[in-house]
């Protein structure tokens, strides 16, 4: 009864699957809970779609309930209640497709100390169901500078290389969608640059990707979009530079040579405080109104107020996140 | 149609790769794997079979070196199968790695048969290691070798899924050895590995009879020389029952995620 018309249905099908793809989120969490046997209650009614193809970090201070959501999503916790599905499957009813599509590279460093990295990335892919593909392996192994050390064994290695191992089996089974919780969690400058370099790599070949971190500078660095969990709760989804736009304030310093007692009435019209001791003048504004700048330092030079040095810096990601979660505490 | 594809689907890989992962792990430590059993049951043969078994009369018209061989090799089967499984399981448990086997795309029944599987391989092949092992020191016949395959490869699954269970129940090492030491082996030593209950005065022998270890061996000891101490059927019953217990029990462990998973 379906193939009356095969070829319009045939030619229909790509597209349809593409726009398909288009409206599904990547990941869908409708009124998750979770309270542990203990009473605790990790995750209180959350509410998350994560879209295809988009960087999402997910902030929050220790004990939050990131790495209990990223264990719920993957199956290794079961949720009390809610829905959650992943690229159209639901992660308890339709495990088996929810889970072939994810990847999960956790917080800690577990690893089978005594496996060599080839069969413990090739032991990963067979896990998820894959077929063994020399040649992925390969590419996952050269693209985590880990090819070299595909013969060893995993106890040998560094805690960074064990780290490099651990994303690699996260991606051994090429996932659509690819969870790092912590990922640069003591991990040295070097490969935390990799790592960003990797996740935007995977980006671009249409992989979602879902990061918890501490290091607010990554989700600044990376992020397409933030959610900020505190308690159990989702306080905040915001597209990043949205987020920054509306909350992020700028400060301009300027170094005084003459020291001043109080800010001049002729100034009035900007929001001005003194500093170090009427050293320093320092202007707070908004970061879509920077165009009064000029107008200010003109009227500086008209009142003969003379500045030896001048700074600007914008309130980063992590003032934000802190004046966020300490309004909650 | 992936709905479809992911309801009937069977994790061959995943199943493959757990088993083969098992499989290296004892091919990594072959020598302990392999020589110890075997070191232990050359042993028996030297104590039993012959210091002491020089001593003995035929029991049921077999000599009493051949009469213990197949209570050797289920001894052995026992206590392998158990330590197999159960260390597999608990491991992963033990350094963190089982969070990859949770959030596979492997069904429950994916999981046991390979862990399973991979033990009962193991032990299988090692109670044919000590049957021939046991063939150097005395003659040994077999009369019904399909029912001694059958008993050998039923035994070795019950308690393979016996050792899984105790494996997601150990909180540590010292549980690993627990149950093993302190049920096990004494229900084998008392079950007849060494001895007819025949042997035994009445009342000692009744009591025997509760424990389902002496079935098992009777069975098998059944499939070698066809003397035994209670009937074959009763020993087949009794040994598939095992089997069912054990299922039944590893299907609450994954219903309820008993200490896998909160």
């Amino acid at each position: 009864m379906l193939a009356i018309a095969p070829g319009p249905m045939l030619s229909l099908t790509p597209l349809l699957c593409a726009a398909i793809e288009k409206m599904t989120p990547a990941i869908s969490i409708s009124n998750l809970t979770k309270s542990y046997a203990s009473g605790l209650q990790a995750l209180k009614g959350i509410n998350l779609e994560i879209r295809q193809r988009e960087i999402f970090a997910l902030l929050g201070p220790n004990g939050a309930g990131k790495t209990t959501l990223i264990n719920v999503v993957c199956g290794i916790v079961t949720p009390t209640g809610g829905v959650v599905v992943a690229d159209g499957h639901d992660i308890v009813h339709d495990y088996r497709a929810a889970r072939t599509k994810i990847g999960l590279v956790p917080q800690e460093l577990t690893t089978d100390a005594f496996e060599t990295v080839w069969a413990t990335v090739s032991f990963s892919r067979g896990l998820f169901g894959r077929a063994p593909n020399p040649a992925h392996v390969e590419k996952v192994l050269r693209d985590l500078s880990l090819w070299d050390k595909r013969h060893d064994r995993i106890m040998t290695l560094s805690g960074g290389m064990k780290r490099r191992v651990m994303i690699a089996k996260a991606l051994s089974h090429e996932p659509q969608i690819l969870f790092l919780d912590e990922p640069t969690a003591g991990v040295d400058v070097e490969l935390r640059r990799d790592m960003w370099a990797l996740v935007r790599g995977l980006r671009e070949r249409g992989v979602t990707i879902i990061l918890t971190t501490h290091y607010i500078e990554e989700a600044e660095e990376m992020a397409d979009r933030v959610g900020v969990i505190s308690k159990g709760s989702l306080i905040l989804v915001e597209e990043k530079t949205a987020l920054m736009k509306k909350l992020g304030k700028k400060q301009l310093t300027l170094y005084l040579r003459e020291p001043m007692v109080v800010v001049p009435a002729a100034l009035a019209a900007w929001r001005l405080e003194l500093r170090a001791g009427g050293n320093e003048l320092e202007y707070t504004f908004d970061a879509n109104e920077s165009s009064n700048i000029s107008a200010l330092l003109r009227r500086l030079s008209e009142l003969s107020i003379v500045f030896t040095d001048l700074n600007t810096r914008q309130r980063s990601l992590e003032d934000i996140f802190v004046s966020l979660v300490s309004e909650r505490a | 149609m992936n709905i479809a594809v992911s309801r009937l689907a069977f994790n061959r890989h995943g199943v493959w790769a757990i088993y083969k992962f098992e499989m290296a792990r004892a091919l990594r430590t072959l020598w302990q794997s392999l020589f110890t059993p075997v070191m232990s049951t050359s042993l028996y043969f030297v104590v039993f079979g012959s210091a002491i078994g020089s001593r003995m009369t035929a029991v049921g018209g077999v000599s009493y070196g051949a009469f213990i061989v197949p209570g050797l090799i289920m001894l052995a089967l026992f206590t392998e199968s158990i330590s197999n499984a159960s260390f597999g399981i608990y491991f992963p448990k033990f350094t963190g790695t089982i969070y990859e086997l949770l959030s596979a795309p492997v069904s429950y029944l994916e999981i046991v048969l390979a862990y399973v599987g991979a033990a009962a391989t193991k032990s299988i092949a090692l109670g044919l290691i000590i049957l021939v092992t046991a063939s150097v020191f005395v003659p040994i016949k077999i009369l019904h070798p399909l029912w001694m395959i059958a008993f050998l490869v039923l035994t070795a699954t019950s308690f393979s899924l016996f050792g899984f269970i105790i494996g997601i129940w150990a909180k540590g090492f010292e549980h690993l050895q627990f149950i093993p030491m302190l049920i096990v082996t004494p229900l084998a030593f008392l079950g007849g590995a060494f001895y007819s209950i025949d042997m035994l005065p009445p009342a000692w022998r009744m009591f025997s009879l509760f424990n389902p270890v002496v079935y098992l061996i009777s069975g098998f000891r059944w499939s070698f020389y066809e003397t035994s101490d209670v009937g074959v059927g009763v020993s087949l019953a009794m040994t598939l029952g095992f089997f069912a217990l054990c299922l039944a029990v590893v299907a609450w462990i994954f219903r309820t995620g008993y200490r896998l998973k909160s």
